[in-house]
């Protein structure tokens, strides 16, 4: 199983420190995933002009493309001006139409104010569902206060990281599976 | 209709085309050369024309997993190699090309064709091309609404008088040679939906609509749009042919179809697009409202009789090798055409 995690933002540091977090915590419980972290404060990444992804070269191309060869896809955001960041829309808008179809997608956000608790419901999901994900209904939020030097410092946090991680990794098996019966029922 | 060289009377035109892909055989891994394949093509459309098929085209892509990079030399050995059936490029990516040169080899493949070359003039679906011959993105659409207007006034007038933004003027300018008859049929390649039908039928320009999949009605829309709009700007619609370009493939029963063709089609996708062809819409497209036409020769009779019946269209050509569809395949198809479904529509279309 390929698993990739976004960090959404090329400002700050929380999505990224909740982001490690989360890849430690899929290899712990899943060695044999393949896990890869696209933090995109580490790529130069440029702004969608219409084109097929897979003509994208450099960085552009070098994203666009794990995420395309992903079977779930765990997205970590900060949430910037009541909405998610530029840098994250830009890559949906990089991606072709049903791009997540067979892909489950997952969320983990990080937030400076409880008041966003409901932005991922309003503003996220109906992307990922427009680009046919199975989504992870439940997601992770976590306020500034649960940050300290770059670490999580509530256990609670921590608890709902790994129950986020396994939702995705449980669904994810179970979406192939009964894609495989599925699929194995055609005669084609 | 005559100016387009579309006779009704004979009933609806069948053709075939290719995008020239060059695709490794997915139950192998292995791809044949560029030389191989660029023959098969020529060998295809011969037999093609054996079978009586009025039609056959071939397509221009400048990407990994192409031959048909320079696809009018390709046309160019096709007209050589036949001496009845319809040639055509499906489509010539106009925006990056000099509508000039365009018309000097089209007009020459009609020369050595004896006026069977037509234009279908395109966009290109996919955009590689515009950074590899030195083109910028952003001007997509107007590049090739400015050059398009130029190819169809070359095509009306010998001597050309024209100014625009991406080409030196033209002044009093020759286009030599002519084709046989003076002018050839110029198309439009339309996607699916109608805001390009619209622009096609603004400037009265016969329309080729792709229709991969999906019910046939929703291509209805477009078809629509392109009559209502070619009226409403001085035209007559019923002087404008229209041409639909899909998924084909033939075999004894529609189950063994699907079977032989999905994995070619869907490797196909995945390479070229990025993404491949899900199962659950691939099944759907053997209903007979779905614009695909695979399956046994009996489903494919019914499902161009239904979309003829639908768009009232003038000519349909099928895609039966996208995806590296090994050659002996393309035979077989080829064959089915000729000796089942061709003398079906035929019978079936032709307008007494």
């Amino acid at each position: 199983m390929k698993i990739v995690g976004i960090s959404g933002s090329i400002v700050g540091s929380k999505t990224r420190t909740a982001m490690n977090y989360t890849v430690e915590s899929i290899t712990g419980k899943y060695p044999d995933a393949e896990v890869t972290l696209l933090d995109l404060a580490d790529y130069d990444v440029q702004f969608s002009d219409g084109r097929n992804y897979l003509e994208y070269k450099g960085d552009t191309g070098f994203v666009t493309k794990t995420i395309m060869e992903a079977d779930a896809i765990i997205i970590g955001t900060p949430i910037f001006q009541a909405s998610i960041p530029a840098t994250l829309k830009n890559i949906f808008d990089l991606l072709p139409v049903n791009a997540f179809r067979d892909k489950v997608v997952s969320m983990l956000l990080t937030a400076g104010s409880p008041k966003h608790y409901l932005i991922a419901e309003q503003q996220l999901k109906p992307i990922l569902a427009y680009m046919k994900a199975q989504i992870v209904q439940t997601y992770v939020f976590i306020e500034e206060k649960d940050f300290l030097r770059k670490e999580i410092v509530e256990d609670d946090v921590l608890f709902r990281i790994d129950r986020l991680v396994e939702d995705t990794v449980v669904l994810t098996e179970t979406y192939a599976k009964i894609r495989e019966e599925k699929e194995a029922k055609y005669d084609f | 209709m005559e100016k387009y060289r579309i006779d009704q009377s004979k009933g609806l035109e069948f053709g075939v085309y290719t995008l020239g892909d060059h695709i490794p055989n997915p139950h192998t891994g292995e791809r044949i050369s560029a030389a191989q394949r660029i023959h098969e093509i020529i060998d295809l459309a011969k037999l093609a024309e054996q079978a009586g098929i009025d039609f056959f085209s071939v397509g221009e892509s400048h990407q990994e997993y192409f031959a048909s990079q320079a696809h009018s030399v390709v046309l160019a050995a096709i007209a050589q190699a036949t001496s009845k059936i319809k040639i055509a490029s499906s489509s010539s990516i106009i925006s990056t090309s000099d509508p000039v040169r365009v018309y000097e080899d089209f007009a020459t493949i009609d020369l050595i064709s004896k006026g069977r070359a037509e234009i279908i003039a395109g966009r290109a679906s996919r955009v590689g091309l515009f950074e590899l011959l030195g083109y910028n993105l952003r001007d997509y659409e107007e590049l090739f609404e400015e050059k398009l207007e130029l190819l169809l006034k070359i095509n009306e007038e010998e001597i050309v008088n024209w100014s625009g933004q991406f080409r030196a003027p033209l002044k009093d300018a020759h286009v030599i040679p002519r084709p046989q008859n003076g002018s050839m049929p110029i198309w439009r390649a339309v996607g699916g939906p109608p805001a390009s039908a619209v622009k096609a039928g603004r400037a009265g320009v016969p329309m080729f609509l792709a229709t991969l999949g999906g019910p046939a009605t929703s291509f209805k829309t477009s078809i629509n749009a392109y009559r209502e709009t070619a009226d409403r700007s001085g035209f007559d619609s019923t002087t404008l042919p229209i041409a639909t370009a899909g998924f084909f493939y033939a075999a004894e029963t529609t189950q063994q179809a699907q079977s032989e063709v999905y994995p070619y089609i869907n490797q196909g996708m995945q390479l070229i697009n990025g993404r491949g062809y899900p199962k659950q819409h691939f099944a759907q497209g053997a209903d007979k409202r779905d614009v695909m036409n695979i399956g046994s020769p009996q489903q494919i009779i019914e499902k161009i009789l239904y979309q003829h019946e639908l768009f009232g269209h003038q000519r349909y050509i099928g895609q039966m090798d996208f995806g590296g569809v090994p050659f002996d395949k393309l035979m077989k198809n080829i064959d089915l055409i000729g000796t089942e479904i061709l003398p079906a529509i035929k019978k079936y279309t032709a307008k007494k």
